[in-house]
């Protein structure tokens, strides 16, 4: 069969896909190898991979099901600071996970503000250990992550298909079926396939919060595996499990997901006509207020127990802001270079299978990624010396996942609408790349790029392994407070990361919207 | 060509580097934060050993031995400090540790007699409350109560496991029983020390597992008397902290001047007030002000290494089994 012509060429895609594949399944590999006989899987692991599951699940589920509609609710209304709750609502999965779970547990733990409220008027303590807590804490940090991706779907759909509604006099119910349904059916199942994978390698979140060892996951199985057997042939072993359950939920997800687009519009600004009656604002307002208040009240309480700490903040704690905004630019660099091509190819009709490699980042477990790339690395160069390099790249691994999530249903809406018109002008190659394809991409990767730089700004992920002792990252600096009692400074430190990764999200998210409405 | 000349470049840097001999020690993370001890140390040794000292932090005490035995014979590391008595039987089956040839007038509540492993302070676990707060005086009388607390996961936290050996080493068989008994008092296990204090802090739970010298840091870096430990009359279990040799050392000589270094005045000296531990060797001029007001367990509990090592696996068995119904 002869080839189709493309406006630009897959290949690229495929070998970021495959740079990935390799770092994934070859540090996998590394690990493996350098094993010595340990115990393969026994029933404790059984009963972690059942709890993971489960947990993954509901988390995800629940998730995904608030987002709908909140992200409807944020997809009707314009109001005043919208932008800016759009931009907050970044916030809960950035932050460190301690921070965060200090920050969930100021609010509904058994001394937090919902219990004192209860013992105001009699009321035993807010319960929250079990596993709807480890829920409560999963759709904290993945509603708005689930609400972005959602949103992002409804700013797809063109504005003139509002328009052509509004003077059809479609209902509400007529805009669900035609317009919002569709896109949804493309858009969900790939948000809950990333939601599921981030809460399958949950480890501090589900223990803390899942009350003790019943809530057990895969990924601290495999720390245990790591740390206390040292059997890590079973470490490469679970973390095969958790690649292969993302795998699957991946591959499922892309199946079902239908995968033509909502067609393309001529970029003109969005008006809404619909959902103009007072039961309609009435649900919004209710699932906006609901909303903000769930993810802003803890996120007021780290800045509430932060900003006393602000000014305990040594040199060494600003030296490590500057590590960590160099660590993320890099990484943010490295994930456009991985992310971009591979949009493309996907958006080109090429394997399915690269975009399931780019779901696996978020499966494979940071320990084993970790390890492997040190037993890798260590023969041939000392492993400090990479601390940073390997921290970025991972970190784009890792962020991968969001970013394709985010790059590629417009990718194929681009492609789709401008590919053969680029083809009969003679446009295909750098000419399509650069006048058409990147500029109509604009706003997904000012977001995909915001995320990442976010996102690799909060994660600790593999540091600590290649943790050189005179260049700290800012999380890595934030445990060392805490772990020297300094709980005040930490949480200081913890603000300054706050404000440093949303900001950095709020440019470059911004960056890429500057003439369009948000 | 241009490789050529800047490898050449590196190979003569690297030459010219070389003359001052360097002493890598491996240690876990909080003793190289600037909060931890790891800064007025290196500055005490590099004064007088002519030498350069490079303290390289990896996580806790077991990521650091995990990290040895990843990086074997071929480790870059001269000296491995701040394993504790758990994890030296583990560390000594590697092969990879040397004897540490030094000695010292230990001030340990227990004989010292390793010839692999040296001890550079110690601490004892206990449980710490607000100074105001009645509580009980055993783990029987803890599991009865209604008191509240947090606990380490043993599978990823030292002080975790240190709980294990401690219920092991008062109750033996028994430990089972004790443990269901406490299963409705654990509010949560978490990760890490850090994870436990912080939510300790913040009120969720009436008593945190920590050390008897926890509230030494609230009194002297914070003036705040408001932190107690509390004395249980089984006695409390001892963390002994121990660095050792390793035998692949490019600087042998110099690893063992670190480990009389260790035992000094001025390095012991440093440990209190930054380490918030017990000096393995109690300085002259005795503990800081402070120290005084700490309680001073009646007993003092310590399973060998070997035995730790024996009754690891089987304890932790009987912990998940008490808090996983």
């Amino acid at each position: 069969m002869a080839r189709r012509a493309q406006p630009i060429s897959a290949l690229p895609g495929a070998g970021a896909a495959l740079l990935v594949a390799a770092l994934i399944f070859g540090t996998l590999a590394a690990v493996a190898l350098r094993a010595e006989a340990g115990r393969g899987f026994g029933s404790s692991d059984w009963a972690a991979l059942r709890f993971t599951l489960i947990q993954a699940v509901l988390s995800a589920t629940l998730s995904v099901a608030l987002a709908i509609g909140l992200a409807r609710a944020l997809a009707r209304r314009r109001f005043f600071g919208r932008s800016v709750l759009i931009a907050l609502l970044g916030a809960p999965f950035i932050l460190p996970v301690i921070v965060a779970i200090l920050g969930l547990l100021a609010v509904f733990g058994r001394a937090g503000w919902v219990s004192q409220a209860l013992g105001v008027f009699g009321f035993e303590p807010l319960q929250i250990y079990g596993l709807h807590g480890v829920v409560l804490a999963h759709v904290f940090f993945n509603l708005p992550l689930a609400t972005r991706l959602i949103l992002q779907g409804w700013q797809e759909i063109p504005a003139e298909r509002f328009r052509l509604a509004a003077q059809l006099n479609a209902g509400p119910r007529a805009i669900w079926q035609l317009l919002e349904a569709p896109m949804l059916m493309r858009v969900v199942p790939g948000a809950l396939a990333v939601v599921f994978a981030i809460c399958l390698s949950s480890f501090a979140v589900a223990l803390t919060l899942g009350g003790g060892p019943r809530a057990t996951t895969i990924e601290l199985a495999i720390y245990q595996a790591f740390r206390f057997d040292f059997d890590l042939g079973r470490a490469a072993l679970l973390s095969a499990v958790q690649l292969v359950l993302t795998g699957l939920a991946a591959f499922v997800a892309l199946r079902v997901s239908a995968a033509d687009g909502v067609g393309a519009g001529l970029d003109r600004a969005l008006r809404r006509w619909d959902g103009d009656s007072s039961l309609a604002r009435g649900l919004d307002v209710f699932w906006i207020l609901s909303a903000a208040l769930f993810l802003m009240l803890p996120l007021a309480a780290v800045v509430s127990s932060g900003v006393s700490g602000l000014f305990l903040l040594k040199a060494n704690v600003w030296m490590a802001a500057i590590t960590s905004v160099m660590v993320s630019a890099l990484s943010t660099l490295v994930l456009l270079l991985l992310a971009l091509p591979m949009a493309a190819a996907v958006a080109l009709g090429r394997s399915a299978m690269i975009e399931v490699a780019g779901i696996l980042g978020l499966a494979a477990s940071p320990l084993v990624i970790g390890t492997g790339l040190f037993v890798v690395i260590y023969p041939f160069a000392d492993p400090f010396a990479l601390a940073l390099p390997v921290t970025a790249l991972v970190n784009a691994v890792m962020a991968l996942p969001f970013a394709l999530r985010i790059l590629v249903p417009r990718a194929r809406e681009v492609t789709a609408r401008y590919g053969k018109l680029s083809l009969s002008l003679d446009m295909a190659g750098w000419p399509f790349l650069w006048q058409v394809f990147l500029p109509r991409m604009r706003p997904q990767i000012g977001f995909a790029a915001g995320l990442a730089a976010a996102l690799s700004m909060g994660d600790l992920g593999v540091i600590t392994l290649f943790a050189d002792p005179e260049v700290a990252t800012l999380p890595l600096q934030i445990y060392r407070l805490m772990g020297a009692y300094q709980m005040q400074a930490a949480a200081g430190a913890a603000l300054l990361l706050l404000a440093l990764s949303m900001g950095v999200f709020w440019i470059l998210d911004r960056g890429g919207r500057w003439h369009a409405e948000a | 060509m241009k490789y050529s000349v800047f490898a050449a470049a590196l190979l003569s840097a690297t030459a010219a580097y070389a003359e001052t001999p360097e002493l890598t020690v491996y240690t876990y993370d909080s003793f190289v934060s600037d909060w931890g001890p790891g800064p007025a140390v290196e500055t005490a040794f590099e004064a007088q050993c002519g030498c350069d000292l490079k303290l390289v932090g990896a996580g806790d005490g077991a990521a650091l031995l995990a990290r040895i035995r990843l990086e074997g014979a071929r480790s870059d590391a001269d000296v491995v400090l701040g394993l504790d008595t758990n994890l030296t039987a583990a560390a000594k089956a590697t092969g990879l540790f040397a004897d540490h040839g030094s000695s010292a007038d230990y001030s340990l509540p227990v004989a010292w007699e390793d010839a692999t492993f040296a001890p550079y302070d110690w601490g004892y676990f206990a449980f710490v409350h607000n100074a105001d707060a009645v509580v009980p005086t055993d783990f029987r009388a803890l599991g009865a109560s209604d008191m509240k607390i947090v606990i380490q996961d043993p599978r990823s936290s030292t002080p975790g496991l240190g709980l294990l050996m401690w219920v092991k080493a008062a109750y033996g068989d028994e430990a089972p029983a004790i443990w269901a008994d406490l299963a409705d008092n654990v509010v949560t296990v978490t990760k890490g020390w850090s994870e436990a204090y912080g939510l300790f802090l913040e009120g969720e739970a009436d008593m945190v597992l920590s050390y008897t010298t926890s509230p030494a840091y609230h009194l002297i870096a914070e003036e705040d008397a408001s932190k107690a430990a509390a004395p249980f009359d089984e006695g409390h279990y001892m963390q002994v902290e121990v660095a050792g040799i390793l035998a692949s050392s490019d600087q042998p000589e110099l690893a063992r001047s670190f480990m009389r270094f260790m035992v000094s005045e001025e390095f012991q000296s440093i440990i209190p007030t930054t380490n918030w531990m017990y000096p393995s060797v109690t300085p002259a001029a005795g503990l800081p002000a402070g120290f005084e007001t700490l309680i001073a367990p009646a007993k003092s509990l310590l399973l060998s290494a070997d035995e730790a090592a024996a009754l690891r696996d089987g304890a932790l068995g009987e912990w998940l089994d008490a808090l996983s119904q």
